[in-house]
C-alpha cells in the first residue's frame, strides 16, 4: 500500500511539475507534429503505397518525440531549488522510497506524457495521410508499444541522465534496442490497413518485448540509480 | 587497552552490546575505517567516529578535507570505498532503506523541486517519508521556520536563504532521530543562523543526535558538545564533552585551545 502511496505521489509531482514548466509536452508534441508534416510532404502519397509509408511515418513521429520527453523526465530530478544538481535523483534517493517505485512512477509518467502527444498526433496523421486507422485495435498497439518504448527509455535515461552527453546518448542507447517494438508495431499497424495473409503475430511480438524489458528494468533500476 | 569500542566489536559490525558489560549501550553513530575515493584521488583515508544518542558533533575542516564526503556517505547517497558505518546498530550498507528513515540531511543541494510551491514540496516529502499527518507537520514546520507567508509560493521564487530555511524544514519533517547538516547556515542571515541553533537545541532536547560541518569554530563551540576536526581525509583533533553532555563517548581529551 506505501509503495503504491509513493508511485502515486512521484507520478503526481512529475504531473503537477510538467504542467508548471510546459517543457516537455510542448517540445514532444511540436516535434511529432513537424515529423508527420514532414514525412507527408516527403513521401508520394499514391493510394497504393500509403499503407506502407503511413504506420512507418507515424511510428517514427512517436519514437522521436518519446525520446525527447524520456530524457526531459530523468533530466527533471537534477538540480533545482536553487542548486545546480550534484547527482541524478539525489532528491528521490535520499527519501527510504522503494527503487522500483521510482521507477514505477517515472515509467507511468512517461506513458502519460507520450500519451497525451500521441492522442493529438493520432488526428492530425489520420488528417493529413487520409488513412482510416481510428479503429479499436489500434489502442492495444499503440498502448502496448508506447509501454515498450517507455521501459527501455525510463532505465536508459536514468542511465544517461549521469552522463555529460546526456542528450547524445539516449538515442544512442534506446534506438537499437526498440528496434523490435517499432518493426512490431509498424507492421501490425499496417496490418489495420491492409490484411495480410498468414502475417506473423506482431502483437504478441511486442507483448514479449514488454514483458522481458519491464522485467530487466525493475530489477536493474536500483543498480543504475545508485552510485 | 579496553575501550568502549572494542567493547562493542565483536564480529557483527553493528553488533549488539556486549553481554559482559551490558550498561554499555552502543554508540548512536559508529564508524569505522572509513575510506572514500574518487577514481585514484582518495577523499576520506580512513575516519572512525563515534556519536551517543542525543549527542551535537561539529565537523571541522578547510575545504576539500572531506566533511561533505562523509556526510553524504552517512545519508547514504555516497557509497563508501571501505570501511563501515553503523547507525542506531543499523549497517548503512544493509539495512539502508531503515536508516533513511532515521536520517534527516541537509546539504549543499537543498533538494527541493523549483516547480513545486513550499506547501506542495513538504507534502510530497511527507509522503516520500510515510508521515502521518503530513499537512498539519508541514504546516507547522512551515510556520516553525518562517516561511508562512509564502506558504503556497513556488520554491523557484524563493530567496537563497528562504530555500535554506525549507530545506531545514524537509530535513525535519519525518522528525529523523539523526541529523545530517552539511554547513546549516549558508545563505542565512542572523535571525536564520539563531533559528538553526534554536532547532538543533531542541531537536537534541527531543533525544535527536546531530553531526554538522561548518568552517566556523566560534558556531561550532556555540552549537556543539562536540567537535572534530577532519584534515585531508583523516581524523584529526577531537575533543568532546566540553559542555559535560556526552561523556561515555569522551574522545582524546584535547583542550578546545588547541582547536583555536
Amino acid at each position: 500500500m506505501i509503495f503504491l502511496e509513493q508511485v502515486g505521489a512521484i507520478l503526481w509531482k512529475d504531473v503537477r511539475y510538467e504542467l508548471r514548466s510546459k517543457q516537455t509536452w510542448i517540445g514532444m508534441g511540436l516535434f511529432a507534429l513537424l515529423v508527420l508534416v514532414i514525412f507527408n510532404f516527403a513521401f508520394d502519397q499514391r493510394v497504393d503505397n500509403k499503407a506502407a509509408v503511413a504506420p512507418g511515418a507515424l511510428w517514427v513521429s512517436f519514437v522521436f518525440a518519446s525520446l525527447l520527453g524520456l530524457g526531459r523526465t530523468i533530466a527533471a530530478e537534477r538540480g533545482g531549488g536553487g542548486g545546480g544538481g550534484e547527482g541524478t535523483m539525489e532528491r528521490l534517493l535520499l527519501c527510504p522510497v522503494d527503487r522500483k517505485a521510482i521507477y514505477l512512477a517515472k515509467l507511468m509518467g512517461n506513458m502519460l506524457f507520450i500519451g497525451v502527444v500521441e492522442i493529438v498526433a493520432l488526428p492530425i496523421f489520420a488528417a493529413l495521410f487520409d488513412v482510416p486507422l481510428f479503429t479499436g485495435a489500434l489502442i492495444p498497439i499503440v498502448l502496448l508499444g508506447t509501454l515498450g518504448i517507455a521501459a527501455v527509455g525510463t532505465l536508459f535515461s536514468a542511465m544517461a541522465a549521469a552522463t555529460r552527453a546526456r542528450e547524445l546518448l539516449l538515442p544512442i542507447l534506446v534506438f537499437p534496442l526498440i528496434v523490435p517494438v517499432v518493426i512490431g508495431a509498424v507492421r501490425a499497424t499496417g496490418t489495420l490497413l491492409v490484411s495480410v495473409a498468414n502475417e506473423p503475430p506482431w502483437l504478441g511480438l511486442i507483448v514479449a518485448f514488454d514483458v522481458i524489458f519491464l522485467s530487466i528494468s525493475m530489477l536493474t533500476f536500483e543498480y543504475v540509480i545508485e552510485e | 587497552m579496553s575501550t568502549p569500542y572494542s567493547v562493542y566489536s565483536r564480529g557483527d559490525p553493528c553488533g549488539r552490546p556486549d553481554s559482559d558489560h551490558p550498561a554499555l549501550s552502543p554508540p548512536y553513530l559508529e564508524v569505522r575505517g572509513l575510506k572514500k575515493s574518487f577514481g585514484l584521488k582518495p577523499v576520506l583515508r580512513g575516519v572512525d567516529l563515534m556519536l551517543c544518542r542525543g549527542e551535537r558533533m561539529a565537523l571541522v575542516g578547510a575545504n576539500g578535507a572531506g566533511k561533505t564526503t562523509l556526510l553524504r556517505i552517512l545519508a547514504g547517497l555516497t557509497k563508501p570505498s571501505a570501511g563501515t558505518v553503523c547507525i542506531n546498530g543499523l549497517d548503512i550498507a544493509r539495512d539502508a532503506q531503515q536508516v533513511r528513515r532515521l536520517v534527516g540531511f541537509v546539504g549543499h543541494q537543498p533538494y527541493l523541486y523549483d516547480e513545486l510551491t513550499v506547501m506542495e514540496n513538504l507534502l510530497f516529502f511527507g509522503h516520500m517519508y510515510t508521515v502521518k499527518h503530513a499537512q498539519e507537520r508541514a504546516s507547522e514546520l512551515i510556520c516553525r521556520v518562517g516561511l508562512e507567508r509564502r506558504a503556497q509560493e513556488r520554491v523557484g521564487t524563493l530567496s537563497r536563504g528562504q530555500v535554506q530555511r525549507l530545506a531545514l524544514a524537509r530535513a525535519l519533517l519525518h522528525s529523523p532521530q539523526f541529523l545530517l547538516l552539511d554547513e546549516p547556515d549558508t545563505g542565512l542571515d542572523q535571525q536564520g543562523s539563531e533559528l538553526v541553533y534554536e532547532l538543533l537545541k531542541e531537536h537534541a532536547e527531543q533525544g535527536g543526535t546531530t553531526l554538522f560541518t561548518t568552517h566556523n569554530l566560534e558556531r561550532a563551540l556555540k552549537l556543539s558538545n562536540s567537535i572534530v576536526t577532519l584534515e585531508r581525509g583523516r581524523q584529526g583533533l577531537s575533543q568532546q564533552g566540553f559542555t559535560g553532555d556526552c561523556v561515555p563517548c569522551a574522545g582524546l581529551g584535547v583542550s578546545p585551545n588547541l582547536l583555536l
